[in-house]
């Protein structure tokens, strides 16, 4: 009783109420809250941007030398079934357990969806496009910069949307090597069974993969003027 | 390096195989839990989204529930259940513990790619063909399991190979809330700095993944009816990209 009554105010996130929702945990412990997330976001931006810088070259070889292709599309559908609980170890030996080793894992995943989405994107291109554009003098490349790219932004974004938003998911289980970002806190909470905290960065995690989302599809109507008017 | 000669010192040492807390045990429990899993997701999803397909109804809920499933994190899933006073901690026969959270877990994961490829498989079958089954005067009934289905039979078999193989690279996270399944190995291995030991671990449910992905591509393979009839040529490689369906991979490993 008299413990009780010392603490005048119990806080919702004390070990006596472990509140799933406590607006005093989040302000109390705001700059650890921010900064898993701003490690969070980073994580994923840089796993998804190493992804598409990586892709683009793989999806216009595997355009140009068709026999590649189906080679290009197994290996990474075969990263892709690797678990991240088990690719992020069988990394480790390579990059150590750093931030590194999320990345170039959560990359290797993004790649795979990028690198289809990219292919059908150019594959959806109309031939009879194609032909007047060469029938116009473009040459290869400006082809492909100026006409070819711009028409599979739709398809491409499509497979960007998809690869960011399951990154942000999977960047939690970079907390195996301490670089999970918000799943640093999941996992902290799950260890130590604090409610407010498990439940504060489970709902930021799917805020933050919406966010992104939304992101992406203002950057789509920017991209992709047209498509607006088309509509109308 | 010296952690590869640690994982196969681990590897080959036969006593880390047997035991109840072997590697050999865990693999039979993780795959218990993805088939489990899995089995309790085509009995929920199946016929409600093959019975959607028939009616071409709910194509919205159809088609985003995958893209909802994405966007949440498997293992904030479970740990959420694991904290809350039910399902918790509890052991679950041969499940283990948190057996009950980590299959609710796998099932719910299960569910966004199972429900997607039926739905679209339904509706996917020519628009022609279903006419000229209506025209032959075949029930509902009929036209659903006499045309609708063995047709988009292919494309519901690779909904449920994209759900097998996730499902089994996720169950792999259950070890983060001190659950079931070979993640044991690898989150020991690195909770305890024995690198060797996590990288076996990591190995060994890598090596499955694939084994389980080129049995699942058989499968499929074997359910393609245009393939089974008089060998008329490849029509799409397993590992191909069929624009028509949604055979990208949704959301692996959560």
């Amino acid at each position: 009783m008299t413990l009780l009554a010392v603490a005048d105010d119990p806080s919702c996130y004390s070990r006596l109420v472990n509140d799933w929702i406590c607006a005093d945990y989040v302000a109390d412990r705001r700059s650890e809250i921010v900064d898993a997330t701003v490690q969070h976001l980073g994580i994923t931006v840089v796993s998804v941007l190493v992804g598409l810088v990586i892709a683009f070259p793989l999806a216009l070889l595997a355009r140009r030398v068709p026999r590649l292709e189906s080679a290009i599309l197994a290996v990474t559908t075969g990263i892709y079934t690797v678990p991240s609980l088990a690719l992020f170890p069988l990394l480790v030996p390579f990059t150590g357990l750093t931030a590194t080793t999320v990345v170039i894992g959560l990359a290797l995943y993004a790649l795979t969806i990028l690198v289809r989405s990219l292919l059908e994107g150019l594959r959806a291109v109309p031939d009879e496009v194609r032909e007047s554009a060469t029938g116009l003098g473009y040459g290869r490349g400006s082809l492909l910069m100026k006409v070819e790219l711009p028409l599979a932004v739709p398809v491409v974004m499509a497979g960007l949307r998809v690869a960011t938003v399951s990154t942000v998911a999977l960047t939690t289980v970079g907390s195996l090597v301490a670089y999970g970002g918000l799943g640093n806190l999941i996992k902290d909470g799950v260890l130590t069974n604090f409610r407010a905290e498990l439940f504060t960065a489970s709902v930021l995690c799917v805020v933050l993969a919406v966010v992104l989302d939304v992101v992406l599809v203002l950057v789509q109507r920017v991209l992709t003027p047209w498509t607006r008017g088309a509509r109308a | 390096m010296r952690v590869f000669a640690d994982m196969w010192a681990y590897l080959s040492d036969g006593a880390n195989w047997s035991g109840s807390d072997g590697i050999a045990a865990l693999l039979g429990q993780q795959l218990l839990l993805t088939v489990t899993a899995l089995l309790m997701a085509m009995v929920v999803g199946l016929p409600l989204a093959l019975w959607l397909g028939h009616l071409g109804r709910g194509g919205f809920l159809a088609i985003n529930i995958s893209n909802v499933g994405r966007a949440i994190p498997t293992f904030a899933l479970l740990g959420l259940l694991v904290v809350a006073p039910w399902p918790g901690t509890d052991g679950l026969g041969p499940y283990g513990r948190a057996g009950l959270a980590t299959l609710i877990a796998l099932t719910l994961f299960a569910l966004p790619p199972i429900i997607t490829n039926a739905y679209v498989a339904m509706r996917e079958v020519p628009a022609d063909v279903r006419e000229a089954a209506r025209g032959m005067g075949m029930t509902g009934a009929q036209r659903f399991w006499r045309v609708e289905l063995p047709l988009g039979l292919p494309l519901v078999v690779s909904g449920l190979r994209l759900a097998l193989v996730q499902v089994w690279a996720t169950a792999t996270i259950a070890a983060l809330v001190a659950g079931p399944g070979l993640g044991q190995v690898i989150t020991d291995g690195f909770f305890r700095s024995n690198y060797g030991k996590g990288i076996a671990g990591a190995l060994v449910v890598a090596v499955v993944a694939l084994v389980l992905e080129l049995l699942a591509a058989l499968v499929q393979r074997a359910a393609d009816p245009t393939r089974r009839g008089a060998g008329s040529g490849p029509r799409n490689d397993a590992l191909s990209v069929n624009p028509a369906t949604v055979d990208e991979p949704a959301e692996s490993v959560g």
